[in-house]
């Protein structure tokens, strides 16, 4: 039976809950791989190696550097789940200014702390065979991960936008109905059009789509009311390094 | 061909709901006018209209009609081609046939252009060697009631298509309505139609009620919001293959895919195998894509048309010219769901203008 590792960096935790979250499905995972190590669940720690890591969180200390390397040694294939182990996360907002100053105003003894300047995906550290978006993940994309990964297949995790997943569910655009600020244009699908289901905007917490187009996005942005402040803080949130300079676009 | 004025549309979708039909029509939800289940005729949007113009859709308080408004966000093509439909399974190796799901529905309230796009995807999925018989089983199971378009919106040209705002063929029964007093004459498309509307409380249609719809469908003609020059634009669009126009256009092309979801013909969809962790079973679903995507034309690991203005050239160039090659008719109806729904209004009228 293939054997299972879940890993946690900086994170929230969030993305492995979504494993536990699997609810019915999660039985038959566990039927189907042994879940060897995800301290989350169990307090086992079955020693490696591991056919399938899946790792949370984004590389933030020194210690971080070390454990991701171990990590990748002793699994067969790593996977990162969620925008924090993918992009950096909410975290990689440090990366905009001076860690040190942030260190200073939230900790007594910031001294103490050892963290690195930047917040980083794990990519950048080690090779990663496949990486998961979303801040969460999507439970039907990490159950289609597992199940790709058992059957040896390619995994359908598709790159083009959120509208596309919008409109199949038969939402109305909540930009052109409504005016309301949406990033789904520029942003991939994979979490079946959540907030505009709910009315409400895109926030992008997926990342950027194959070929987006944060120009022509900003323009009607723009236009809609939105400031270059607002811009820039739509774009930097979960995915700060890979929507990168896309507000000033 | 059977007529009569109906005052009420209540009886109407009591006796398709005896006939075992979900009636689904126009009512107002999620700030538009949507195609939703109908409980009762108090569900249509009476007293609400809707502003259309290049990426932006507004509800508006009307006057007294019931079906005062333009084409709704959603083509109805969800209802004979849905968004994702699965095609077998297997199980040990043995394939499985999946039953297909054709639920009886009533489409209350489709247009002229709603019904010229369910001929169009008739000839796509039905007149070729290899008919989809899925298709021909949704498709069966719709009775289509239309209403003929009083109010078109600020992104319709359907009269420039030829496809309305008048609905000449391809419904049961076809609904005018009318005022002073509000009444609707109705006439049958098809047999079914005839029957059903003969076993309606109704009057006999008199020459003024002709006249009075006539007149609507007039002043709605004269009522466009857009205009395209069909003459010559199939040899035109191939003569532009290198304009530099395509490379503007992408420039604002989001390449998201809105224009193709709610097209009511775009029927381009990808096929996803998929397995299931509980039983083990493997499944193939169709799933509906878009020429907007990269992996619509990923070949050999790399797409072919990587760039937004060979997408958009595709897009526009299929449905204006290719189209015509392939089926016989042009991929475009004129309800204008492309313009009103891309984010960021780009407009194949004004489009395929300056590529004259």
């Amino acid at each position: 039976m293939s054997r299972l590792a879940v890993w946690k960096f900086a994170s929230c935790d969030g993305c492995q809950l979504t494993l536990l979250d699997c609810e019915d499905e999660l039985l038959s995972v566990a039927a189907q791989v042994d879940i060897a190590y995800f301290l989350e669940a169990s307090s086992d720690r079955g020693a490696g190696p591991y056919d399938l890591s899946l790792v949370e969180g984004s590389i933030t200390t020194p210690d971080d550097l070390e454990r991701i390397k171990h990590v990748r040694r002793v699994s067969k294939h790593l996977v990162t789940i969620g925008a924090c182990a993918t992009a950096g996360g909410v975290q990689a907002l440090r990366d905009l200014a001076d860690v040190r100053e942030f260190a200073a105003v939230v900790y007594a003894r910031p001294d103490y702390i050892r963290t690195l300047d930047r917040s980083t995906p794990v990519s950048a550290h080690v090779p990663v065979d496949f990486e998961l978006r979303g801040c969460p993940i999507d439970r039907g994309q990490l159950l289609e991960i597992i199940g790709a990964f058992l059957a040896g297949r390619r995994p359908v995790v598709p790159a083009h936008s959120v509208c596309v997943e919008c409109k199949a569910r038969g939402n109305p655009c909540v930009l052109a109905a409504h005016g309301t600020p949406c990033l789904g244009p520029v942003t991939q699908a994979g979490c079946g059009a959540l907030c505009p289901a709910f009315n409400r905007g895109c926030f992008g917490c997926f990342g950027p789509m194959e070929s987006p187009n944060a120009a022509a996005l900003n323009a009607r942005l723009r236009a809609a009311g939105m400031d270059d402040d607002e811009l820039g803080r739509v774009y930097r949130t979960f995915n700060v390094t890979t929507f990168g300079s896309s507000s000033d676009a | 061909m059977e007529q009569a004025v109906l005052t009420s549309l209540d009886p109407l979708i009591g006796a398709l709901r005896e006939h075992g039909y979900a009636v689904v029509g126009p009512t107002v939800r999620d700030g538009v006018i949507r195609f939703c289940e109908l409980g009762s005729a108090a569900d249509l949007p009476a007293g609400w209209t809707d502003e259309q113009a290049p990426g932006a859709y507004r509800l508006r308080e009307g006057g007294e009609p019931v079906f005062g408004f333009a084409a709704s966000p959603d083509s109805v093509k969800r209802f004979t081609h849905p968004p994702r439909s699965t095609l077998f399974r297997m199980r040990d190796g043995v394939p499985e046939a999946v039953p297909v799901e054709a639920p009886k529905v009533a489409l209350l309230g489709v247009r002229a252009c709603d019904l010229a796009g369910l001929a169009v995807q008739d000839r796509v999925f039905l007149g070729g060697r290899y008919p989809d018989e899925a298709y021909r089983a949704r498709r069966a199971a719709l009775f289509l009631i239309a209403v003929n378009c009083a109010v078109p919106g600020g992104t319709c040209f359907c009269a420039s298509m030829n496809t309305g705002p008048r609905a000449t063929s391809g419904f049961d029964l076809a609904l005018t309505e009318l005022t002073g007093p509000h009444r609707f004459l109705a006439e049958s498309g098809s047999e079914r139609g005839a029957t059903l509307l003969e076993a309606l409380p109704s009057r006999p249609a008199t020459d003024a009620d002709r006249q009075a719809a006539r007149q609507v469908s007039e002043t709605a003609e004269q009522r466009m919001g857009r205009h395209v020059e069909l003459d010559g634009v199939k040899e035109r669009l191939t003569e532009r293959r290198e304009s530099p126009v395509w490379n503007e256009i992408a420039s604002r092309c989001l390449t998201c895919a809105n224009c193709t979801m709610v097209c009511p013909t775009c029927f381009c969809a990808t096929i996803e195998d998929g397995t299931d962790l509980a039983d083990g079973s493997a499944s193939r679903a169709e799933r509906w894509d878009s020429c907007f995507t990269l992996e619509f034309t990923e070949l050999g690991g790399a797409p072919v048309r990587s760039s937004g203005a060979a997408r958009y050239r595709q897009w526009l160039t299929h449905k204006f010219s290719t189209w015509v090659d392939q089926f016989g008719t042009y991929g475009c109806v004129g309800c204008g769901r492309c313009i009103t729904w891309c984010p960021t209004g780009i407009d194949i009228t004004e489009e395929l203008e300056r590529l004259r």
